[in-house]
């Protein structure tokens, strides 16, 4: 009977300890995992910070399957905890689900869009990852010696398409003769996190004579960085500044800063305002990384041009196709 | 040979084995800090003890008996189908096809149309590899895992390139019409209230009950049946009865890849309403241990995928409450299919000799009768 007792007292215990964490932020992971060095790992970042400078606490989960989507959303909206941020574009259709019957919670979808006319208590944040794909593929173009550059994707879906169209759009705008070649890893959850395969499709790509690759495939893109550095030709990027992870190869990061949007949504906190966001060049959303390790890579022409594109993409004068706008790539073919 | 009763092989050696994870799963537990009798009673807690909790539990439990039952229909032939996976994806496509392009005036009738076109694309996905092993030998081990592959590389054209809505980010299909829409247990049992409020199990449930029933009665109750038992038990013997092995393969791996097939009515009509990419996530995997559980009869898989339902839906809970890292709950998830399947000779041997040390101590055996009494 104790034995139950117990066990009983340390269910309530955790019940309470769930019910006293009221308005704290909640956030949930794509099925990524939260230390994917990448996307995830960026939002778990943001959250961190937040945590740090403020001394609050947020609870975070890694879900397992699809299902658990719509359940970790519940079960934190019911809990009380608000702001509720997740990341991925796979929750927006569930967060128009749900979000109607906790109207006083507010919900973040990071990458996903959902209609704020219908559900005035969600926030989606999109990144302009198209316009932050055109600066690197200029720099990948003007660093070029061979005329050819690759592109490693990770699963083939609109998202990783939508960077290599701007990626190749940077390319053609700075040598229209360039050759592009696009590889995409695969066609399951599991070419987020392949860094062997990413290895074999950079050695491809190098043999058919790129000798500079843009990966933007998460953890496969690890292997595409390394590979790039064993062969001595340049790498680029994604999400996170990965610069540091070959100082003298990495020639740059093309950087989103899901970071910045979850410390934002966690810092506004119930008050978060809602609606849509979009972050691209104008609003530092995305860029790319310069710091110590790549500075001997990228010259001043080079820096240059790279502003002088960007300031032309705020301005309005350049427009960078989206891949997602109408299906189609006007500087790629998949 | 010792033989043990039958109560001992159908109860016994399973509980034992759950028992013996359990024990390991709490000692990894307690390894990384954390207080196993917390744990485990927060996994009853959240699966058990409230309605959403068992909505969901159902729910898998639902996908774990279609899979189940698949992999022990072709069990009983002796063939293992590993592609349970790829099968319940293309039953899926089945579904959502079926779901999106017919207008139907009421869900009984989308569902009748919906379960005829999951069964039916799951089986075709499982012809070829059947049809190989039947007539070339090709293993069907082989075969089926990499149609797995080949299922997930086509579920993904489709949903990238013909099906998904223009503009949209995620590779899904468009939501299905309100007309499909199955009743879930909410729409059910509550009336209005907060019973089940938002769990995904669904009418679905039945129908695999049902499955299992049907299993029950092909298995051991139609010709069909027999002639795939005796071809499991021995492919010659079968031959010299006059049973086609081409046949009985195919047929066999016929209704397995069937099953497969509607698990795709929960995931994609039942929970999502809509094609997903990843709406299988390792089921068919998951089947295998079930069906090796539930000893390949419709009663033990059902029972057998309650269990690894009441163990996906207690992992959510651990995940949302406590910082054990979801490695961890895949950790103990895998210690159970390990101990119920890999490790099922270590538990059954010592029980087999066990219980033969018990008979023989209990009087000698009666002597073998000659063939000419």
């Amino acid at each position: 009977m104790s034995f139950v007792r117990k066990t009983l007292g340390s269910v309530a215990a955790l019940a309470l300890s769930a019910g006293a964490a009221l308005a704290d932020p909640a956030l949930i992971y794509d099925l990524g995992g939260k230390f994917d060095k990448s996307f995830n790992e960026a939002a778990f970042n943001g959250a961190q910070r937040w945590a740090e400078e403020t001394g609050g606490e947020f609870r975070d989960i890694e879900i397992q399957s699809e299902a658990q989507r719509e359940q970790a959303l519940r079960r934190f909206a019911e809990n009380g905890f608000n702001p509720v941020v997740t990341t991925g574009f796979s929750y927006s259709t569930i967060i128009a689900n749900v979000a109607p019957d906790y109207p006083d919670t507010k919900f973040v979808t990071i990458d996903g869009y959902v209609d704020p006319e219908a559900h005035p208590n969600v926030l989606s944040i999109l990144f302009s990852e198209h316009e932050g794909s055109f600066l690197v593929g200029m720099l990948a173009a003007m660093a070029s010696e061979s005329g050819t550059v690759g592109f490693v994707g990770g699963m083939d879906i609109p998202l990783i398409r939508k960077f290599a169209c701007g990626y190749a759009q940077g390319v053609k705008a700075v040598n229209a003769d360039a050759t592009i070649i696009s590889n995409m890893t695969g066609t399951t959850p599991a070419a987020w996190n392949d860094p062997v395969k990413g290895s074999e499709l950079a050695k491809a790509q190098i043999s058919q004579g790129a000798d500079v690759i843009f990966a933007a495939a998460g953890g496969t893109g690890l292997g595409v960085l390394q590979t790039a550095a064993d062969e001595g030709i340049l790498s680029i990027g994604v999400d996170s500044n990965q610069n540091y992870l070959h100082p003298g190869s990495v020639l740059t990061s093309m950087l989103k800063r899901v970071d910045v949007a979850v410390y934002e949504a966690m810092s506004a906190g119930e008050e978060l305002e809602t609606g849509v966001q979009v972050l691209g060049l104008a609003e530092e959303g995305v860029g790319y990384a310069l710091d110590e390790n790549n500075a001997e890579l990228i010259g001043d022409e080079m820096q240059a041009a790279v502003n002088e594109a960007q300031a032309k993409i705020i301005d309005g004068e350049i427009t960078v196709h989206d891949y997602t706008s109408d299906d189609s790539c006007p500087a790629l073919t998949f | 040979m010792n033989r043990m009763p039958a109560w001992a092989d159908a109860v016994l050696v399973p509980l034992i084995s759950i028992l013996l994870a359990a024990i390991l799963s709490a000692l990894v537990i307690l390894a990384i800090g954390e207080n196993p009798v917390a744990a485990f009673s927060l996994m009853v807690e959240g699966a058990l003890m409230r309605s959403t909790g068992w909505g969901y539990t159902l729910y898998y439990a639902t996908n774990f008996t279609f899979t189940g039952l698949a992999v022990a229909v072709a069990f009983h032939a002796r063939m293992f189908n590993i592609g349970g996976e790829g099968q319940a994806m293309i039953g899926g496509l089945g579904v959502a096809l079926v779901a999106l392009y017919i207008p139907w005036p009421h869900w009984t009738l989308a569902l009748a149309g919906a379960t005829l076109a999951g069964g039916l694309f799951g089986a075709a996905w499982a012809f070829i590899p059947a049809w190989l092993q039947a007539t070339r030998g090709s293993h069907i081990v082989i075969t089926t895992i990499m149609f797995n592959f080949i299922a997930a590389a086509l579920l993904n054209y489709v949903l990238v390139n013909l099906m998904r809505p223009v503009g949209a980010m995620e590779p899904a299909s468009a939501t299905f019409p309100p007309a499909t829409h199955l009743p879930t247990f909410q729409d059910m049992f509550a009336f209005g209230g907060t019973l089940f409020r938002g769990s995904p199990a669904n009418v679905t449930f039945f129908l695999a009950v049902l499955a299992c029933i049907a299993v029950w009665l092909l298995i051991w109750r139609t010709r069909l049946g027999y002639e795939i038992r005796a071809f499991g038990h021995s492919d010659t013997a079968a031959r010299y009865a006059g049973i086609s092995t081409v046949r009985i393969t195919v047929l066999a791996m016929l209704i397995s890849g069937a099953l497969a097939g509607l698990m795709g009515l929960n995931t994609t009509m039942g929970e999502a309403e809509r094609l997903v990419l990843n709406a299988t996530e390792g089921a068919g995997f998951i089947g295998i241990a079930v069906a090796l559980m539930g000893r390949s009869h419709p009663v033990g898989v059902f029972l057998a995928a309650l269990l690894f339902g009441f163990l996906y839906q207690g992992g959510a809970e651990l995940a949302l409450w406590t910082d054990i890292p979801r490695e961890l709950i895949t950790v103990i998830q895998a210690l159970v299919i390990l101990f119920t399947g890999a490790l099922d000779n270590m538990v059954r041997m010592p029980l087999e000799a066990m219980f033969g040390a018990l008979r023989a101590r209990r009087g000698p055996k009666p002597k073998p009768t000659s063939p000419r009494d």
